[in-house]
């Protein structure tokens, strides 16, 4: 697999043009721009109440702007619907854990990929051979991507009976089984240990050798700072500043926002 | 060396362990089967066959109603129209119009698929209680329409002259073969909801009741696919409705009401939600017993009202599963 060069020259997967969200009379994003070339990993940070997460939904659509656009690889996504943004190559993970409790780990991959899927209601019951064929070709995938993520040994396990941080890679594994051109973590750190987060990290570096682009939401500095290629800092709605992790770290508005004027 | 050793190791248990369930539900289907067999060709009393074949009938509904409530996560107050519209249709068409019943059986289910998608399209987008109300209004109209439209219907005086089913030299006028009848159309019943529910619809519709936020996050039409399992509940709900009117060869709009519907939904409860057994487990023990119960019908419904408050408050996920808990705590102490 060959991965996109970070950086240049490449069009964008990702372009946010002048995106406006209000939720009653707060500006939850005020004319936030952005783009994000293919194959990087963009983190997303800023203080609580930022609107990072509001950002996330309206990227997958779970929210419609009132202002500005998402182009997502060439496409305005303002007409399409959640699942649609998923098949164009949309994927996510939660801030909390939203596995399929009662389902093992194998089935929540597998739901991953239902849109990749195509058997229906007509395909369950009669079970023709396509049906078959396509059910045997999503298991070994699923379990491809279990193996990846090292989680096989958890494979016929109900998700909502393994610890958090396994839980937290599952959502990473669910979320690349629809194979994903842009892969969105909401905070993927959070809750993990040290040896965890670690781990996390690596796991973030193999996705990326995938040629699958991320961004990220993170409280975890190190970490963060460690795996992003380039950095977006929010404040109260608006972008604060975008840049490398080392610009970001000398950036003056930057301090001033986390650290408190002054 | 080792981790090969260990992934072979794993990959073999999950292949049998695969192989298990597949096992265990063959063993399951083949008890299920020879029980039927056994209650049919022995049973010689025709008002306990007769019980039993009710059973079947309300197993079929529940069913249905199982794979929206226990599996979409969605409340349907109004079920009971679509068994009543599988009823009405075939009474109709093959009483009135003296279409052969085979062909009726294909309108009823058709009319009640369409009808449930009409309804279905906006209803389903509510949700919770609203749900409730949305199906229960239109429990209430298509029992109006039962009741006011006399000159189709027969009215509240019932419609008599539903003509009794035959297929070739056999006729299902005798007890015997419409419980053999009617236990088939369960067992098929009971192996598409397998089927399905082991499919990737099955898995995205058992992902919605689990958390629909993140199915509609993975790309699952989450509307689209409570639509379709409306649709199919609806469609079983009409297949019972026939056998119902085939069988009882005369019906009228109480068969229909909403009494019937709640009673579709406690079966659904008590039994166990999201259990294929379960639903069995329900319809039977909510059509055995207002029989059983015979001595007290004035005191039925508070028999019933009671029987729902103690499952709901010592196993709330319903009998099967409550009875499953009990037995795994048994089989752990043992250890």
């Amino acid at each position: 697999m060959i991965s996109p060069e970070p950086g240049h020259n490449n069009k964008p997967i990702l372009a946010v043009s002048s995106l406006t969200k209000m939720f009653g009379g707060v500006k939850a994003q005020d004319n936030i721009s952005f783009s994000i070339q293919p194959g990087i990993v963009c983190g997303l940070i800023g203080p609580n109440g930022a609107g990072k997460t509001t950002l996330f939904n309206l990227i997958t659509g779970i929210y419609s702007p009132d202002e500005g656009q998402v182009v997502f690889n060439g496409k305005d996504t303002r007409k399409m619907t959640v699942d649609q943004r998923v098949r164009a190559g949309i994927a996510r993970t939660f801030q909390h854990v939203e596995l399929f409790g009662s389902m093992t780990l194998l089935e929540n991959v597998l739901v991953g990929m239902h849109v990749r899927t195509r058997s229906g209601f007509w395909g369950a019951v009669t079970r023709l051979p396509w049906v078959i064929r396509e059910e045997k070709e999503a298991v070994e995938k699923a379990e491809a991507l279990l193996e990846f993520t090292g989680l096989m040994d958890y494979a016929h396990h109900p998700a909502g009976d393994l610890p958090v941080g396994r839980q937290k890679t599952a959502e990473i594994a669910r979320a690349l089984a629809s194979d994903p051109l842009l892969l969105l973590l909401d905070e993927p750190a959070a809750g993990l240990n040290a040896v965890e987060t670690e781990a996390l990290g690596k796991l973030i570096e193999q996705v990326k050798k995938r040629g699958v682009t991320m961004m990220l939401v993170e409280h975890d500095m190190s970490l963060a700072m460690g795996i992003c290629d380039k950095m977006i800092v929010l404040d109260q709605g608006s972008k604060l500043a975008e840049g490398t992790p080392r610009e970001i770290q000398n950036n003056e508005a930057v301090m001033a926002a986390y650290l408190g004027q002054g | 060396m080792y981790a090969l050793a260990d992934c072979f190791r794993l990959k073999r248990q999950n292949g049998s362990d695969m192989d298990d369930n597949k096992i265990k539900n063959r063993i399951e289907h083949a008890v299920f089967i020879c029980i039927i067999l056994v209650l049919g060709l022995f049973t010689q009393n025709t008002y306990y066959l007769q019980i039993m074949t009710f059973i079947g009938i309300n197993t079929l509904l529940a069913l249905g109603l199982n794979m929206l409530i226990g599996y979409a996560g969605q409340i349907s107050l109004g079920h009971a129209a679509f068994y009543g519209i599988g009823a009405y249709t075939t009474a109709i068409l093959s009483g009135t119009f003296g279409i052969s019943p085979w062909l009726s059986l294909l309108c009823a289910i058709g009319v009640a698929v369409l009808i449930a998608f009409v309804v279905g399209l906006p209803t389903l987008r509510l949700s919770g209680y609203y749900l409730g109300m949305g199906t229960l209004g239109f429990g209430m109209i298509v029992n109006i329409l039962f009741r006011e439209w006399s000159s189709v219907t027969g009215g509240s005086s019932g419609f008599v002259g539903i003509p009794v089913l035959e297929a070739g030299k056999v006729s299902f006028m005798s007890g015997q073969n419409y419980f053999f009848l009617v236990w088939g159309v369960v067992l098929g019943a009971i192996l598409m909801c397998r089927r399905i529910l082991a499919s990737r619809m099955g898995r995205a519709l058992r992902s919605i009741h689990d958390g629909e936020k993140a199915s509609l996050a993975v790309g699952v039409n989450t509307h689209y696919l409570k639509l379709q399992i409306f649709m199919f509940s609806a469609s079983l709900g009409a297949v019972a409705g026939f056998l119902y009117a085939h069988f009882v060869l005369f019906i009228s709009p109480e068969s229909f009401g909403f009494m019937v519907s709640v009673k579709m939904v406690t079966m659904v409860v008590i039994g166990g939600m999201a259990s294929v057994w379960g639903a069995l487990l329900g319809a039977s023990l909510l059509t055995l017993l207002p029989e059983v119960l015979h001595g007290f019908a004035e005191y039925e419904m508070i028999v019933f009202g009671l029987i729902l408050m103690v499952v709901m408050i010592f196993m709330p996920q319903g009998l099967t599963r409550g009875f499953l808990d009990m037995y795994e705590k048994a089989r752990k102490k043992r250890q």
